[in-house]
């Protein structure tokens, strides 16, 4: 490295390297993302060149602002849900694929074609969140016409005459919109666990299984511990997407940039968009984008503390 | 955290105690493995089809008709109407296709190339200030977009790009930019320096190495992260939504296809026509759908990988 780094033209190159990158980086991203803080003071509209400092004005009508209180508590709810359902699933099934064969004289087996179902739940994956949203605004339809109703009804559990109304029922709308996101998830978090257990050494699966232990208890005792750090960093992943849910809940349900009925599937996301572009109010939906900031960090890090385990080497 | 510590060695001496109280033979756990197998295979394929039945469907929708769409989910279409397609295709679904490649076929290679150039710099080359750049770089990955959203859209405007090509290609690459960095970052710290010194003794300049040694040698993570990147900007809806919007009545539609399919959506719910929406998710899953099956396992890992890192 030393011959390298004493080579000449070494500082004009790294400047020369370094200075398109950074400078697209600054502009679009840093800049933006520092100017919300200043902006989240103002009363600024978007619309007028002017605009006045208030203070903590925005965040005090922050929480005195029903709807954002409402979208707020849908997030939480969401951010307890979206995890912990996507995480049980995915391991469920991935533990399934690899150790649900025959046991034979090898030990603990993977299922025959294991393969063929990783690919097959894994494609959602690579869908885009615009498609799930036409999907499954057609799977939830409120007429016969919807695969669930259509599905329901011809099983008699609904009638024909009335069927369900999913996303415009104020109880029914936020779950069904977490049924999609476990529908999209499960399939990335179940490869992604599943690569964790392959690399687990077979020896000590075969070591548990000879010492008598079950499929159980070589699943809690043995697998999970050892897919913690998996574990971990995919809850801090699923709250981030359960902080947003922006796309889902905008084209889904019913009201300018989503919400309804009601406000009864409002996330923060939507309430800022709609502030933002419909409402004209820049200044406040920037207070919203820093209020979501510093819970995607605090989630993140109480995230990280709460399921820090001693860190297994194998 | 004593779980941990214990689940290898200790707790397998309890169950080996457990065990010879009540032992267990091969066969025993053979018939195990049996039951074990049927019943898991029915959940695996319960699942699979769960993922499969709700695409499968809608792509049959795009044969039906609208009445037949409406009166039952569950009939199989009567007469199979090709239609759908080519009027979907020309309801915007073309255009909407088109403009996605124009802005990813600049895109992309931009991302890949300037986030490799930082990378590179920022993992070869040890100089004051280099740990903070690459922080820098990287801690935008953290921060969520709708922290940008507001003074992003302003900035565009100021910069006379909204519902511009130009303007979204570089709010894509500026937004890859952390991932990209990131990985690649770790990618050529991995490279061999001997091939390096070996290029410097031979006189060629740092760039020349970059663009002839180093990039070759790094192929295999840059067509990671270059999946992913075109994974994810294909997919992009937040941003297009709020920088590629017609600013008058004059503006040419300039929509990206995720905008352009949910566009689709609000139009034919109110055309009531919803063959051709579904002609147009079928078409815009297509391209997703080869990509994915050509290159699963490349995706599969380097999706994988990408997160644990």
């Amino acid at each position: 490295m030393s011959h390298v780094a004493n080579s000449k033209g070494r500082g004009g190159f790294i400047a020369g390297f370094l200075i398109l990158p950074l400078a697209l980086y600054l502009t679009f991203v840093i800049w933006p993302y520092i100017q919300t803080f200043g902006y989240s003071f103002t009363n600024w509209t978007g619309q007028s060149p002017t605009f006045d400092f208030v203070g903590l004005d925005n965040y005090s009508a922050l929480l005195k602002d029903e709807v954002f209180r409402g979208a707020l508590l849908h997030n939480l709810l969401l951010l307890v849900f979206v995890p912990t359902v996507t995480i049980l699933i995915s391991l469920f099934f991935a533990f399934m694929l690899n150790a649900g064969g025959r046991s034979g004289a090898g030990g603990v087996q993977g299922v025959a074609g294991s393969a063929l179902y990783k690919v097959i739940y894994f494609f959602p994956q690579v869908l885009s969140l615009a498609i799930l949203a036409v999907l499954f605004g057609a799977v939830y339809r409120s007429d016969e016409g919807g695969l669930l109703n259509g599905f329901l009804s011809k099983l008699g559990l609904v009638d024909p005459a009335h069927p369900i109304e999913w996303l415009n029922q104020p109880n029914f709308v936020l779950w069904c919109l977490l049924l999609v996101v476990v529908w999209h998830g499960v399939g990335f978090y179940l490869v992604l666990f599943s690569a964790a257990m392959q690399s687990v050494p077979k020896d000590i699966y075969e070591a548990a299984l000879l010492d008598g232990a079950g499929r159980a208890q070589t699943f809690f005792k043995v697998t999970l511990p050892l897919l913690w750090d998996s574990v971990q960093t995919s809850a801090v992943y699923l709250g981030i997407a359960a902080m947003d849910m922006f796309v889902l809940v905008s084209t889904m349900t019913s009201g300018q940039f989503g919400g309804g009925p009601d406000h009864h599937s409002e996330v923060m996301a939507t309430v800022l968009m709609r502030n933002f572009l419909y409402f004209g109010k820049a200044g406040y939906a920037c207070a919203m984008g820093v209020v979501m900031l510093v819970l995607t960090l605090i989630l993140s890090a109480i995230t990280l503390r709460a399921t820090r385990r001693e860190h297994v080497e194998f | 955290m004593t779980t941990v510590i214990k689940a290898p060695g200790e707790a397998a001496a309890e169950k080996r105690s457990a065990a010879s109280g009540q032992p267990r033979g091969r066969k025993k756990s053979g018939s195990d493995g049996m039951v074990l197998n049927v019943f898991s295979h029915g959940f695996l394929a319960v699942w699979g089809i769960l993922i499969i039945l709700p695409l499968i469907w809608l792509v049959l929708g795009s044969f039906k008709t609208d009445v037949q769409i409406g009166e039952s989910a569950l009939s199989w279409p009567a007469n199979w109407h090709f239609d759908a397609f080519p009027r979907a295709w020309n309801k915007g679904i073309g255009s909407y296709f088109a403009n996605t490649l124009i802005v990813m076929v600049f895109s992309v290679p931009l991302t890949m190339l300037l986030g490799s150039m930082a990378a590179y710099v920022l993992a070869r080359y040890p100089f004051r200030g280099n740990r903070p750049i690459y922080y820098f770089f990287v801690s935008g990955a953290m921060f969520p977009v709708f922290l940008a959203l507001v003074p992003l859209f302003f900035m565009v405007k100021r910069l006379d790009m909204l519902n511009t090509y130009q303007g979204l290609i570089l709010v894509y690459v500026a937004y890859s930019m952390p991932f990209t960095v990131f990985f690649m970052h770790s990618f050529f710290r991995t490279l061999p320096t001997a091939v390096h010194e070996a290029a410097v003794i031979d006189g060629a300049s740092h760039t020349r190495i970059f663009f002839q040694v180093m990039m070759p040698m790094a192929k295999p993570g840059l067509i990671s992260v270059g999946i992913f990147n075109v994974l994810g900007q294909w997919n992009q809806y937040i941003l297009p939504s709020v920088l590629m919007q017609p600013q008058t009545g004059s503006d040419p539609e300039r929509y990206m296809l995720t905008q352009g399919l949910i566009q689709l959506q609000y139009q034919m719910g109110y055309e009531t026509d919803l063959p051709v929406l579904f002609a147009g998710v079928t078409i815009a899953m297509i391209p997703m759908l080869v990509v994915y099956l050509s290159f699963q396992r490349q995706i599969q890992a380097g999706l994988t990988s990408a997160t644990l890192k």
